[in-house]
């Protein structure tokens, strides 16, 4: 049911854990629908110098989340934001259709990662990113 | 091939080799049509009547209350459907469970939508209905009761010869799901005031694609395929005659060896339930003793159960998990949901289902795999860490 980079990804996952002096974090999913994705990074003159997540999900979450860490690492933010959760899933050599849910919470869970580092800087994140996509605060709201 | 345990017996299991010995005649130079009236045929006639009187003697019943069918799901359809049209004069109100397999609730809630009216009795956090609120469930138009025999997820044994005397005494039809239950514990159908029970052969070593419905005589249900006439008239179709002679026989050899496999099964059961409830955050899920010999049933909190399945196969263990990555939807499992776990725990679980095959080199070699597995990703799992 996995491509072979799938499983790849899931058995043996890129940048597992936490970036210790993260200066963005992001964490999107909910553990009622069985998926979170919590990533933190590095930003350093707007390029993302380390990266690291932690996942709670089914094999396609962790893969998702993996590949996504090692298709933003060494990229500039602007590089990172334009990163589709298409561009994940093909990277991965495609996820079945159920899946595909997947790859859209690694794409949001950069962007949120993203936002956080704007905020702490006192930037809006929201007219550069749009929805922040802490979808637990827009319930709230 | 690499070494295999295989711990999945509640989502099919090895056809046994006398099954197989009685089926090779009916798949290769016994080939004629039961129905037909020259010698050559009447072997596979006789085999089909053999195999009937089988099934209906190992079940309490007479063999003209056997019908042969394609599988628990088509036993369960018919059971139901015509149930309900038997006696439409009486009412549209069936009285179920919240933890029904897909084939007995989906077409319940078919059923809905064409205008009859479901109870489903809440269970409690062990997977068991209390007989008061069955008793008081039952109503002027209550047609049907439909109950399983026992759960394929969490393995609960359910009070079928007390549900079915309820029914019995407020002559209400009883249908019971016994897919599981068949061939792992006793189940009669003489005394336990049953009208109607499912069963497949591939759940008790049989062949997949051949089960059965029991319907006690006098209960005229009706015809589910009009055609030839096969199935004294209510199930048409050409017999499956290697697939019923196998259902026979693994049957009886199942029957046979039930005490001492349900012993030996259970005990190896148990060593799997004391050896990963010592996980922290992790427990068993239904009855701890009132439960299938062969199931063993948990829930691991703040990791999700499809990543459990794919590590435990990189390790060569076949097992299964209610999660809602595990299926097509993004619902954990009814019956996890209907034995009260929050959807986030729901998500974490895994059944290991043994049978008379597995060895105690399996469970040491799942006692040693798994708990790595669990505290691997948990490792990974940002809940994990929010809880500590």
């Amino acid at each position: 049911m996995y491509s072979e980079k799938v499983m790849d990804h899931f058995g043996n996952p890129r940048n597992v854990g936490e970036v210790e002096d993260a200066n963005a974090v992001g964490q999107v999913g909910n553990p009622i629908c069985g998926d979170i994705m919590k990533i933190s990074m590095k930003i350093e003159d707007d390029v993302i110098s380390d990266i690291r997540f932690k996942t709670f999900g089914c094999g396609a979450a962790v893969a998702t989340s993996s590949i996504a860490t090692e298709l933003v690492k060494g990229k500039t933010i602007n590089e990172a934001l334009s990163l589709t959760n298409k561009a994940v899933a093909q990277a991965l050599d495609g996820l079945p259709p159920a899946k595909m849910h997947c790859s859209v919470l690694a794409e949001e869970a950069i962007k949120a990662a993203i936002a956080d580092y704007y905020q702490k800087q006192g930037v809006d994140p929201e007219p550069i990113i749009g929805c922040n996509f802490n979808c637990a605060q827009c319930k709230e709201e | 091939m690499s070494k295999m345990v295989y711990a999945d017996n509640a989502a099919t299991t090895a056809l046994s080799k006398n099954a197989l010995d009685a089926m090779m005649p009916y798949l290769t130079e016994q080939y004629g049509n039961p129905s037909s009236i020259y010698k050559f045929s009447q072997n596979s006639k006789r085999a089909i009547d053999g195999a009937r009187e089988k099934v209906a003697s190992i079940l309490g019943a007479r063999p003209e209350e056997i019908f042969f069918t394609s599988g628990g799901t088509e036993s369960d359809n018919w059971a139901i459907k015509s149930a309900l049209e038997l006696r439409a004069d009486k009412g549209k109100h069936i009285i179920s469970t919240g933890i029904e397999h897909h084939a007995v609730l989906h077409t319940l809630q078919h059923l809905e939508t064409q205008g009859a009216e479901v109870t489903y009795l809440p269970v409690n956090e062990l997977g068991q209905i209390d007989l008061n609120d069955l008793r008081k469930a039952i109503r002027k138009d209550t047609v049907l009761i439909t109950v399983m025999a026992a759960n394929n997820e969490i393995g609960t044994i359910l009070p079928v010869a007390e549900i079915g005397a309820v029914a019995r005494e407020s002559g209400v039809l009883f249908h019971t799901d016994a897919v599981q239950a068949v061939g792992h514990i006793p189940i009669s159908t003489a005394g336990m005031s049953i009208d109607m029970l499912s069963l497949t052969a591939h759940k008790f070593k049989g062949p997949k694609g051949c089960g059965a419905l029991y319907i006690r005589g006098g209960v005229r249900l009706p015809t589910l395929l009009h055609g030839g006439g096969h199935e004294r008239g209510l199930r048409s179709g050409t017999e499956n005659t290697a697939g019923i002679v196998g259902l026979a026989a693994a049957l009886e050899e199942a029957s046979l060896h039930m005490n001492e496999n349900a012993k030996r099964v259970s005990a190896m059961r148990d060593r799997l339930i004391g050896g990963l409830t010592k996980i922290p955050a992790s427990r068993l899920t239904g009855h701890p003793t009132k439960r299938l010999p062969g199931i063993a049933s948990f829930v691991f909190e703040y990791i999700e159960g499809e990543s459990i399945i794919l590590l435990l196969d990189q390790a060569g263990i076949c097992a299964s998990s209610g999660s809602a990555c595990s299926s097509a939807s993004l619902e954990p499992s009814s019956v996890l949901l209907a034995i009260g776990l929050p959807h986030e725990i729901a998500h974490g679980s895994l059944r290991l289902s043994l049978s008379e095959d597995n060895s105690e080199e399996d469970i040491d070699y799942i006692l040693e795999k798994l708990p790595p597995i669990i505290e691997r990703l948990r490792s990974m799992s940002p809940l994990w860490d929010n809880k500590k």
